[in-house]
C-alpha cells in the first residue's frame, strides 16, 4: 500500500489527485493502478516518470504505506 | 504568500503575480544589478485556436520543492549571485497575465542575467507544471510538453 500522486495529464486521466494503491514494489503499484484507472492512465503513465519521495526509482523498487509514489507526465510550465 | 528574510523567495499559488514585487524583495544594498523575467500567457499555441486562458495543474509542495533546487543549481554556478526569487502561477491565468516570474540581484550584471536565464530554462525542464490551453470552445494540454529532467542533468551554462 502506497500514497500515489496523479500530476497534470495523470491526474485528469484517473480522475482524482490521490489515491492509496496496494503493491509492494512500484512495478506492482503501477499495475493496480492502470487496472483502477483504465487505459487512458495506462497510455499516460508509458510516458511518465515515476519519483518515489521526490527521486526517480526503479520499477523493481519496495515501497510501503510511508512512501509517496509521484506519476509525473512530460512537463508544460513557464 | 509569506516573505522571509532568507536570500530565497519561492511560491507556487493561485496569486497574480506581480514582477515589481519580486524586483523589490531581491534588491540589496551590495547589488547593482537586478534581472527580471516574466513569462506571459499568449494567444498564439501549436494548436489553431485563440487561446482565452491556461491552467496550471501541479503540486505545489512538490513544484516548490524542485523549484529550490533549481535556486541551489543557480548559486552553485554563479556564487556572486544575492537574492533569488521564483514564483510561478497556478489554476486559470489570463491572457497576458504573467504565469512565472524569475529576479536575481547580484553586485553586477552578468551573473545576474545569465542565472536568471538558468533558472528560467530550468523551471521549465525540472518542474512538475502542466499547461491547459482553453479556447472558445474546448481546451487541451499543451502539445510542447517534455521529460521532465533533473536539475543535474541540465547542460552546463
Amino acid at each position: 500500500m502506497s500514497q500515489v500522486l496523479l500530476l497534470g495529464p495523470a491526474h485528469e486521466a484517473a480522475g482524482v489527485r490521490r489515491a492509496e494503491i496496494e503493491g509492494d514494489t512500484l512495478a506492482e503499484v503501477m499495475a493496480a493502478a492502470v487496472t483502477r484507472f483504465g487505459p487512458r492512465f495506462a497510455e499516460i503513465l508509458a510516458i511518465s516518470r515515476l519519483w518515489v519521495n521526490g527521486e526517480d526509482a526503479p520499477a523493481d523498487q519496495a515501497v510501503g504505506p510511508s512512501d509517496e509514489i509521484a506519476v509525473v507526465p512530460p512537463v508544460s510550465g513557464g | 504568500m509569506t516573505v522571509d528574510q532568507s536570500l530565497d523567495w519561492v511560491a507556487v499559488s493561485a496569486e497574480r503575480l506581480n514582477p515589481d514585487e519580486l524586483a523589490d524583495w531581491v534588491m540589496r544594498p551590495d547589488c547593482g544589478a537586478i534581472v527580471t523575467f516574466f513569462g506571459t500567457t499568449r494567444t498564439t499555441s501549436t494548436l489553431e485556436h485563440e487561446i482565452i486562458e491556461l491552467e496550471y495543474d501541479t503540486d505545489i509542495d512538490l513544484a516548490e520543492s524542485r523549484i529550490r533546487r533549481v535556486i541551489a543549481a543557480a548559486r552553485e554556478r554563479w556564487p556572486q549571485v544575492r537574492a533569488i526569487a521564483i514564483h510561478h502561477r497556478v489554476g486559470t491565468v489570463a491572457v497576458r497575465e504573467p504565469a512565472v516570474v524569475v529576479a536575481v540581484s547580484s553586485p553586477h550584471r552578468g551573473e545576474a542575467f545569465a542565472a536568471a536565464q538558468f533558472c528560467i530554462d530550468a523551471v521549465k525542464r525540472t518542474v512538475p507544471m502542466w499547461k491547459r490551453e482553453v479556447w472558445q470552445n474546448g481546451s487541451a494540454w499543451s502539445q510542447e510538453a517534455q521529460d521532465i529532467l533533473d536539475v543535474g542533468d541540465l547542460e552546463p551554462s
